[in-house]
């Protein structure tokens, strides 16, 4: 683990090669989920290796957050079998604990805890969830916040933050917890396009160290860059699935290249 | 500076320094200029404000001061024209108006209360200083406790009481006192303690929960019950004075302090309770909100003190300040529900998901992440009802309770004072002693508000 990385998320740069692992890191089979009448996910399959890269991408309303954040059980699903990390998700609150300390998220709007500072935010769940030691778990913390590069806003409130300066406390909180896969919901989708950059970046290094990353995003370059596979969504269902660059240079389906010529241009 | 224009476009050469802002307010003419009399309706509006001012604040000078009768024996003092407040009269009953009829021997009971309760208290309130939970675990847990003891002398027989119900070797080996402790009670205790802790857990461990943890929060319950029920059945030799007894600010700040504490945390768990997702403990909450927000609380001061005792088994008859203090309590514990409630349900949706990706359960969610925010936020509306609920108090004269301004009334009736003035000093009195409570909680809260507004900082 090194604090400097060099790489910026841009076409001409090499891909990250970190090979993932046989090992399933999650498994989704047969998952279908209702918002009331809304059928929101229509058998969804998709199994992620340990240490895979997915980058999940589709026009809105097509599912793919809600997607990522059954696997956490921010969303519960109604059909089917969720497995992450050798664990199948179901109504057992211990084994939902369990799988949310293993899988850190970021959101679009960070939500970071305003009332608390960015170390309180980032020292909260190894305190109280891992049961660290106060003094461990800032030391901790400081190591990720100076990965995110920001120790110097320790102590501030995320208030006084810029948007991108939050997403990266917020990328740092969650690596408080050591997890083994991460969750991006559109983690980019917020901010000015001038702090865009800075998220990405830290987000390759993320890929780089081989993190299992599960990233909900419309930022094709990090997806070129980073992912191991690129899903398609539309309609509650996946359309597509594919390595990056046979997914964007020779898309299959209809509606497929319907959406990339949307937002290639 | 250099700009360049031509024909539309523009480049800037140069960046603008920032500049200090314009100066519009300049000594204390400007000042005045730019906040009394900006305007027409501004100057008409100032004008106005001081000419009630100087309707009202002569007149209330010359009598509360100027014109006052500062010294006197009795009413003779204050007779005669032009007489302002007779203060005099509220020397003469200040015993009565903080005291009620507690006995004037036993005076320095309440005293200690009063004092050991500023003294925990100031500490509690100044946020910089250290040991803050001791400090509460005095104030909320050892000073009730003590205040009880003090104010109606202890020795409580409360194992004569719960014999009645659970003796379970009583019937065996009947009273055994020793060093004046009834030992019978306490083995029956014990024994009662182990059974429910052992019962508790045995059902926890069938339903698949923690059972030894079930059993040991019992164990806790059973032995903090213990040390209360034993706190007060010790003969500390203090002679017994009924609550009816006491009255004035003493009664006034019991029953206030006491519904605000309690008031606070029960308030707090309805409102968790009313937007829970279990269907029944979310109707208990809305019917029992609903209910307490429904009546008057004169209704539930007259129910507590004439009715309850009709429903009660003969023999039980709580005492009827204890009864005013739960009517009271819950009452605004109603209130402050939905005051809560208000606050979580501002807190954005986002700030639960990030809680509950974290891992961190329900209850560290809410207590660390929920319940600070939206607490935070209706400061106001908490402190709102904390006054109402101090103003309130004195409804309990209804019920026969003596408060501070119930006690005022009964003095009035004395004919030794009785002057064209005393109604009048009585009731300046009043005002101003109710006000500065009223004006202390509002001017804290207002700084505990600033102090905890970190969120849009910036």
């Amino acid at each position: 683990m090194s604090d400097t990385h060099s790489i910026v998320p841009s076409d001409e740069l090499p891909a990250v090669h970190t090979a993932p692992s046989r090992e399933v890191a999650v498994e989704l089979v047969g998952v279908h989920k209702w918002y009331g009448e809304f059928h929101v996910l229509k058998d969804i399959n998709l199994r992620v290796q340990r240490g895979e890269r997915i980058v999940i991408c589709g026009p809105s309303g097509s599912g793919k957050s809600t997607m990522i954040r059954c696997i956490n059980r921010l969303e519960e699903h109604q059909q089917g079998t969720i497995v992450v990390d050798g664990i199948e998700l179901t109504n057992d609150l211990k084994r939902i604990d369990e799988i949310r300390r293993e899988v850190g998220m970021c959101f679009q709007h960070f939500n970071l805890f305003p009332h608390l500072t960015i170390l309180e935010n980032c020292t909260l769940a190894p305190i109280w969830v891992r049961k660290m030691p106060k003094r461990e778990a800032e030391e901790l913390a400081m190591h990720f916040l100076r990965k995110v590069k920001i120790p110097e806003q320790a102590n501030k409130y995320p208030g006084q933050l810029s948007g991108g300066q939050q997403q990266r406390v917020a990328i740092a909180r969650a690596l408080c917890m050591k997890p083994k896969i991460m969750l991006f919901d559109e983690p980019t989708s917020a901010l000015d396009p001038e702090m865009v950059k800075e998220v990405l970046e830290t987000m390759v290094s993320l890929a780089e160290e081989g993190m299992t990353m599960l990233c909900v995003t419309h930022e094709m370059g990090f997806a070129r860059q980073v992912a191991n596979r690129v899903i398609f969504m539309d309609a509650g269902q996946i359309i597509e699935a594919n390595e990056p660059n046979a997914f964007f240079s020779n898309p299959q389906h209809e509606r497929t290249k319907l959406f990339l010529s949307q937002i290639l241009h | 500076m250099s700009l360049t224009f031509d024909d539309g476009t523009f480049i800037r050469n140069e960046m603008v320094q920032p500049l200090p802002p314009p100066r519009r307010q300049v000594g204390a003419l400007g000042w005045v200029r730019e906040n009394l009399f900006s305007s027409v309706l501004n100057t008409v509006l100032t004008l106005a404000g001081i000419a009630l001012v100087a309707l009202i604040l002569p007149p209330l000078v010359r009598f509360m001061i100027l014109d006052a009768v500062w010294t006197g024996e009795n009413r003779e003092a204050c007779l005669g024209p032009e007489v302002g407040a007779c203060w005099p009269f509220i020397k003469a009953k200040f015993g009565q108006l903080i005291y009620g009829f507690y006995p004037i021997d036993q005076r320095w009971r309440p005293n200690i209360v009063f004092a050991a309760g500023i003294l925990l208290m100031v500490p509690l309130l100044v946020p910089s200083w250290p040991l803050k939970r001791l400090n509460s675990f005095l104030f909320f847990v050892i000073y009730p406790v003590v205040s009880f003891v003090l104010l109606t002398g202890g020795n409580i027989d409360a194992s004569a009481f719960l014999f009645e119900h659970f003796g379970l070797i009583h019937s065996f080996v009947g009273d055994v006192t020793m060093a004046g402790v009834n030992a019978t009670f306490w083995v029956d205790y014990v024994l009662t303690a182990i059974a429910a802790a052992a019962f508790v857990g045995g059902l926890l461990a069938l339903l698949g929960g923690s059972g030894t943890g079930a059993a040991r929060t019992t164990l806790w319950v059973f032995l903090a019950f213990g040390a209360l029920v034993l706190a007060w059945d010790i003969d500390f030799g203090l002679p017994y004075v009924e609550t009816r007894q006491w009255g004035g600010l003493l009664v006034t700040l019991v029953i206030a302090v006491t519904g605000i504490v309690a008031s606070l945390p029960l308030g707090i768990l309805l409102a968790l309770g009313r937007r829970s997702q279990m269907p029944i403990v979310r109707l208990l909450c809305v019917v029992f909100i609903e209910f307490w927000r429904g009546v008057p609380l004169i209704t539930v001061l007259f129910f507590a003190t004439y009715m309850l005792p009709l429903f009660l088994p003969s023999g039980t008859n709580p005492d009827a300040l204890l009864r005013a203090l739960v009517g009271v309590a819950l009452f605004s514990a109603a209130y402050m529900a939905e005051v809560v409630r208000g606050g979580l349900q501002a807190i954005s949706k986002g700030q639960y998901e990030g809680a509950m990706a974290m891992g961190l359960t329900w209850s560290q969610m809410m207590r660390l992440i929920i319940l600070p925010q939206a607490l935070t936020l209706v400061i106001p509306g908490i402190v709102n009802s904390f006054i109402s609920l101090f103003k309130d108090t004195t409804l309990v004269l209804i019920v026969s309770i003596f408060d501070f301004l119930g006690q005022l009334r009964a003095s009035f009736t004395d004919p030794n004072w009785a002057t064209p003035v005393t109604l009048y000093t009585g009731f300046a009195f009043a005002g101003v002693v109710y006000f500065l409570f009223c004006f202390g909680m509002s001017r804290y809260s207002l700084f505990v508000e600033r102090r905890l507004n970190t969120s849009h900082r910036r």
